[in-house]
């Protein structure tokens, strides 16, 4: 984390170390990421093996909170219907500053295979997305490796949150609008 | 004699046509005379249109407004004590009306019977509620599912779709992948129909991949940063990379045609 070689011995004896608060806030953020235990399908049994004890999330700092006022990250792990995409969006207002999306899964990316009336196609449509996650389902590995990027993601980020953009949500014709 | 059929246009056609397939249809047996199911048929009397077995199954054809009495009939007189099951077809294109079935079951016998009645377009049917609580959600899904309203029904309300959903998406002619109300739901819902412009149409295509997007593509030999503006003269190949992704496999593994 330092950013400087430090001489204790000259420092009058200070253990002293030099970094950016950049470093040091995403440092804190990044190792203590709590997704919210919200669960939509299958590729939730996915996420629950990677917290139970083998894949073992909580080496990482990742630890399920119960509510999102209490959450940093949210994974969409599973179909998202028409008819729960209202909630899953409050539950997104709910959760504090800073708070991060991983789409887990072929379902919250596109719709998947449920190309139908009742499914949303693409958690994208609704909430800003961080991280997009490719599977059905992905394997508890490959959601630490996302979790893990999104680490990596934070890291780059400023501590100052109103200075990182979040994903557009970008129409097919390339006009923008910011909505979070 | 072959029926005429003009010859001059047959490239535009299909080649397929499905005139040799015959739409495989169950056997009717007849009710055997002194079986359990002969003595149910005699018991609902002249209620029964039609009778006859299907794959162990007795069939009873009855109109619509005698449900209620039939299926009394059925729980108290023949020890039908289960529904497990309640729904309609759509015919709507074929014969402008419904049909609906219930699935009953006898434990004591390990006999299961299907009452089936052909409801018009528009009619209401009267609820079995009263007789099979499990009738209750079966007429709900059904009443979500093709709009057939059930009359002295507890809770008459959607169960699968959202409440303010418009359309019953059983119906033949209701879309797979929705009408407009269905395709701008959430959208509609959660930011207003002002967005839609913003938000844009869905995307049926999965395997869709849009170079433009820099945000959620990223392509072989054209790394640009998230986000950066999409330039097609600016596309050039990457020779090396040790962070971005590279085309390595220059030659093409196969020369198919020697001349190119």
């Amino acid at each position: 984390m330092a950013q400087h070689q430090v001489n204790y011995a000259s420092s009058a004896g200070l253990p002293i170390a030099l970094t950016s608060v950049d470093k040091l806030v995403n440092w804190g953020r990044s190792n203590s990421l709590w997704p919210l235990t919200y669960g939509l399908a299958c590729c939730a049994i996915e996420m629950m093996a990677s917290g139970a004890s083998r894949y073992d999330f909580d080496r990482m700092g990742t630890i399920f909170r119960a509510s999102p006022r209490q959450a940093d990250v949210m994974i969409l792990a599973g179909t998202l219907s028409k008819k729960h995409s209202e909630f899953a969006r409050r539950l997104y207002d709910q959760m504090t500053e800073p708070k991060w999306v991983i789409s887990m899964g072929s379902c919250a990316n596109t719709g998947g295979m449920f190309n139908t009336y009742a499914t949303v196609q693409g958690v994208d449509r609704i909430i800003p997305v961080d991280i997009y996650l490719p599977g059905c389902a992905p394997r508890p590995e490959t959601l630490q490796y996302a979790m893990m990027m999104l680490q990596k993601k934070i890291r780059r980020e400023s501590a100052d949150m109103k200075k990182n953009t979040k994903q557009d949500l970008t129409t097919q014709t390339g006009r923008r609008a910011r909505l979070i | 004699m072959r029926k005429y059929v003009p010859k001059d246009n047959v490239q535009k056609k299909a080649y397929y046509t499905d005139r040799f397939h015959v739409v495989p249809s169950v056997p009717r047996e007849k009710v055997e005379e002194g079986s359990h199911f002969a003595d149910v048929v005699k018991t609902m009397g002249t209620d029964a249109k039609e009778s006859y077995v299907q794959i162990g199954q007795l069939v009873l054809h009855i109109s619509p407004e005698d449900n209620f009495k039939v299926m009394k009939t059925l729980k108290e007189k023949c020890g039908y004590t289960q529904c497990s099951e309640q729904s309609a077809v759509d015919y709507l294109a074929k014969d402008n009306e419904f049909e609906l079935f219930w699935q009953l079951l006898n434990v004591n016998e390990a006999k299961r019977v299907r009452v089936v009645c052909r409801l018009a377009n528009g009619a209401a049917i009267e609820s079995i509620e009263p007789l099979f609580k499990s009738a209750n959600f079966a007429e709900r899904e059904m009443f979500d599912m093709f709009g057939i309203k059930v009359n002295n029904h507890p809770f008459l309300k959607r169960i699968l779709m959202p409440d303010d959903w418009e359309g019953h998406p059983l119906l033949k002619t209701y879309p797979l992948h929705g009408d407009e109300f269905a395709s701008w739901y959430e959208v509609d819902k959660i930011f207003g129909k002002e967005y839609r412009d913003i938000i844009g149409p869905e995307n049926r295509d999965p395997g869709k991949v849009d170079i433009e997007d820099t945000k959620r593509f990223s392509r072989v030999g054209y790394e640009v940063p998230f986000g950066a503006d999409y330039n097609a003269d600016e596309e050039v190949a990457v020779e090396y990379s040790e962070t971005a992704l590279v085309n390595y496999n220059k030659k093409a593994s196969k020369q198919l045609d020697e001349r190119r």
